[in-house]
């Protein structure tokens, strides 16, 4: 059975597919796309995918990742070409690569996210910024399918910065010198890199830290975007790619 | 009038309410057609949260019948749940398309399709929402024309304030036609306003134009008659037919959600119409003669559409799917055609006979085997004639038996309680069917491990049905009967923990029967509970009984009549009923001999199989029965693999 591993995108409006949305869409894809899918045995066979750390409904995604079996070798960019046109624009399949090694998921270290703040003054951000990074823990709470838990927010956190070149992703929210172009209001936009610990820390807990060290609340709902996710350089505090093992292992020729 | 999209703004409230997907439209097949380059402009909706109003199909085909046209452009919307609601209303986000996110108001014509009556007060959101009088009195030339149709538009009454216009019958061509008149009208200057073009409408004798007629009323609460107001408006309003379905094969490219709904299959509808005559079924009655689709009609939609949606299961659709002539050929066919690909197939059947074993075993051949149902409605054979289900204890013992031996371990059974001269022993039956079927399965297994499920819905009389005369049971009375029932299954040691048992409170059937015989009155009550914050009143969780039954003291103060009038109240011969200017094609007087013949236990046959006796449809709508068998088959396609 051949395997393959794929990289895929939630742009627009499309970030508010939940991860049951995008499965059933995806599925669907397949079919159309006639990919010889394997199955798995059983009652109820069901096509081999397997997903890994689904973002968030209403978060957008450059980086997202999934795998199939095929039950016939196909080649790997064709194969990618074919799904992302069965696929709605926003749901873009972005990568695809033959599984060499193994362990995909352990990869997967740390996300790298965009947070989008309308409403915000750069200095401001920069000044909550500093301060959710002196200090040493930060005390944060969301609601669980347990109840109300509470957390350190701080600890997982590899990298926060405010982005100096202030450009936005390309989704359309074009964003230049800490202003909104579209409503001339400020904007800052921080670039987070938050390591996959258990709870899982994620970007509106960093907001909710934010809140809780330095009262920074925006006046609308931030704007989230994982930009990567993957091996964590934890002296540059940056993510690499996941998929390069991958490509390295590929034979010559390919 | 400003199109512009308002999805900017519904996008900052969407990170705020639940299920955000069923705002955002750009579903797989659907359209979005450059506004200007058209010159008449549906926005359709159907009145129920998008999960249940995306696969409806009756939608969906004029979405796609309407679009195909050159120059005609078809949105659809759905009712936003309440949390969006709130935030629209705060921050003065109209209603809008999930296409294009246009604003309804901006349309030309506002369809609205009614599979049931519950939907009203959603109806009533959603013109506020969009910024429409809710009254079409109120209405200028620049508003939509607000349009009802499906099957509870076979009495508009209660709503007759609030529409502008109704069609009944199906909607392929009606569409179309009332495009045509729109479009002549706009290029025309708009001559006459709206006035005009409601009248041009009423003319052609199809489209229902409540404005047009005057409702003149006994001292008793009863209608006089109903009269026409204007020169040219027809007595009587027609229903349509669309004859040869073969010739109209939508959807073609049925929609495709992201979000998840509550079909998630692809859906073919294999014959439209039913002449079985079981008598509580409005929907068999409204939709005579039987079309059906070809076998190899069937085939091509589910080739085209399987390849359109990548959807992993079909359903064959109609109101009675085991009775198509071909049946047996087309689940075979199917189920050998797409073998290799996992394609489920279902088929929704309520006939009772051990033919539909073979069925179900040909169906869950690619697929899983789920539990079985079947509909006797009745528990006992003396209410099985009332209601023309002929159906014997015996066939359903021996199709259980069956099912049990190939395989099945779960039966589901639906029935109704609170059918015309019902008494408590015909419901108590249905727990000694239960039992039977149960004994059976045992004996054919030799497992003890058998199940069966009933589950029991109240019965509503319908307009355009022999019991449309009928008293419908209060709730008080339904609950009671229900309880003995749930005891004495209960109590059965033998059998009691082996039997599932599924029914609904005698409530909401009591605010449906209300909707369905109501008349121009009704108009008061369904406002008054919008304006009291009634909505989505086919969810447990938002209808409130209570709410309704406050609200119908309020409106109909001082009409003299009351909920009770118009629900457990039996109707004579010579009463002038709301839809009676409503041609449905069925002759009043055979209604009320068959309504008769239910009284007397006497049953009728169906005429697809035996000769016509002249319920009066195709006559009166110049149509005919149109059935198979054709002999031709499906042949297995090989899958081309690129
Ligand atoms: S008119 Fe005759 S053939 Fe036509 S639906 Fe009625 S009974 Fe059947």
């Amino acid at each position: 059975m051949q395997r393959i591993r794929l990289r895929y995108t939630k742009r627009g409006r499309l970030r508010f597919t939940s991860h049951r949305d995008f499965q059933r869409a995806f599925e669907r894809a397949l079919r159309r796309s006639s990919v010889p899918m394997a199955y798995s045995a059983g009652f109820t066979p069901h096509p081999k995918v397997s997903y890994a750390n689904a973002a968030p409904t209403g978060v957008a995604s450059e980086a997202e990742y999934l795998e199939i079996g095929l039950a016939a070798h196909r080649d790997p960019e064709l194969l990618r070409k074919q799904l992302d046109e069965s696929l709605p624009p926003g749901l873009d399949i972005t990568e695809a690569v033959e599984v060499r090694t193994a362990n995909f998921v352990e990869r997967l270290e740390a996300s790298e996210w965009q947070l989008r703040l309308a409403g915000v003054e750069p200095a401001e951000a920069a000044a909550a910024v500093a301060a959710f990074l002196a200090a040493e823990t930060v005390e944060v709470q969301r609601m669980t399918k347990n109840g109300l838990r509470t957390f350190d927010a701080r600890g997982a956190v590899a990298a926060f910065e405010v982005d100096s070149a202030q450009v936005g992703n390309g989704n359309d929210t074009g964003t230049e010198s800490g202003s909104d172009v579209r409503t001339a209001t400020p904007c800052a936009i921080l670039r987070l890199v938050v390591r996959h610990a258990t709870p899982a820390v994620r970007p509106d807990d960093v907001l909710s830290g934010l809140r809780a060290t330095a009262d920074l609340a925006p006046p609308v709902p931030a704007e989230v975007t994982r930009l990567a996710q993957g091996p964590l350089d934890e002296e540059s505090g940056t993510v690499t790619d996941p998929l390069a093992l991958d490509r390295a292992a590929a034979p010559a020729g390919q | 009038m400003t199109v512009e999209s308002v999805f900017p703004r519904l996008e900052a409230l969407l990170p705020h309410v639940q299920k955000p997907i069923q705002y955002v439209g750009g579903e797989l097949n659907s359209t979005v057609k450059d506004w200007d380059a058209c010159d008449v402009r549906w926005a359709l909706m159907y009145p129920d949260a998008y999960e249940v109003g995306l696969p409806n199909q009756g939608t969906m085909i004029l979405y796609e019948v309407l679009n195909e046209r050159e120059g005609v452009l078809a949105e659809r919307t759905y009712s936003v749940w309440p949390d969006l609601e709130a935030l629209m209303r705060e921050h003065g986000v109209p209603q809008f398309t999930v296409d294009a996110h246009r604003p309804v108001a901006a349309f030309d014509v506002f369809g609205l399709s009614f599979s049931t009556e519950l939907g009203y007060t959603n109806m009533l959101t959603a013109l506020d929402l969009a910024g429409i009088p809710l009254e079409a009195k109120d209405r200028t030339v620049d508003h939509p024309v607000v349009l009802a149709g499906g099957h509870a538009a076979f009495n508009p009454e209660p709503i007759a304030d609030f529409i502008d216009a109704a069609v009944i019958g199906d909607g392929e061509q009606a569409v179309l036609d009332i495009t045509e008149i729109v479009r002549a009208w706009k290029a025309e200057g708009r001559p006459g306003g709206r006035d005009e073009l409601l009248l041009r409408l009423a003319k052609t004798g199809g489209v229902y134009i409540p404005r047009f007629y005057d409702v003149e009323y006994l001292p008793d609460g009863r209608i006089g008659r109903v009269v026409p107001n204007r020169p040219g408006v027809p007595w009587r309003v027609s229903k349509h037919t669309v004859m040869d379905l073969d010739e109209w094969p939508y959807p073609k490219q049925p929609l495709v959600p992201l979000a998840e709904t509550v079909h998630e299959r692809m859906s073919v509808e294999i014959f439209r119409g039913c002449t079985r005559g079981c008598r509580f079924c409005q929907a068999g009655m409204i939709t005579r003669p039987v079309r059906e689709r070809s076998i190899t009609g069937i085939g091509e939609m589910v080739e085209k559409g399987l390849k359109a949606t990548g959807f992993e299961e079909v359903g064959l659709l109609s109101l009675s799917s085991a009775d198509h002539s071909e049946i047996a050929d087309i689940t075979k066919g199917l189920a050998d055609r797409y073998a290799e690909d996992k394609v489920g197939l279902s088929l929704p059947s309520t006939r009772v006979d051990a033919f539909n074993i073979d069925l179900a075993n040909e169906l869950s051949r690619n697929g899983r085997r789920s539990g079985l149902t079947f509909a006797p409605e009745g528990g006992s054979e003396r209410i099985r004639k009332v209601i023309n289900k002929m159906v014997s204890e015996e066939d359903l013992i021996n199709t259980v038996g069956a099912a049990y031996g190939n395989g099945w371990r779960q039966v589901k059974l639906y029935f109704m309680c609170g059918l015309p001269t019902e008494t408590d022993e015909d419901v108590l039956q249905i727990g000694t069917m239960a039992k039977n079927v149960i004994a059976k399965g045992r004996e054919v297994t030799g497992t003890n491990d058998i199940r069966c499920t009933v589950s029991i819905g109240g019965f509503v009389p319908k307009p355009h049905t022999p019991f449309q005369w009928a008293p419908q049971l209060s709730a008080e009375a339904t609950d009671e009967r229900l309880a003995k029932l749930r005891d004495s299954i209960r109590g059965d040691r033998k059998f009691g923990k082996n039997i599932g048992f599924r029914y609904h409170d005698g409530k909401p059937g009591i605010v449906e029967g209300l909707l369905s015989r109501g008349d121009r009155r009704i108009g008061a009550v369904i406002r008054a509970v919008y304006e009291d914050g009634g909505r989505f009143d086919g969810w447990r969780e938002y209808f409130s009984y209570d709410r309704w039954m406050a609200c119908a003291e309020k409106g109909l103060a001082g009409t003299g009549v009351d909920v009770d009038w118009y629900t457990t109240r039996e109707r004579t011969y010579e009463e002038v009923l709301p839809w009676d200017h409503l041609d449905s094609g069925l002759d009043k007087d055979w209604l009320w001999e068959d309504w008769q013949d239910a009284l007397e236990e006497v049953e009728v046959e169906d005429c697809r199989w035996t000769p016509c006796f002249d319920c009066g449809v195709c006559p009166q709508m110049d149509t005919t029965i149109q059935i198979g068998p054709t002999g031709k088959k499906l042949l297995p396609l090989t899958v081309v693999n690129s």
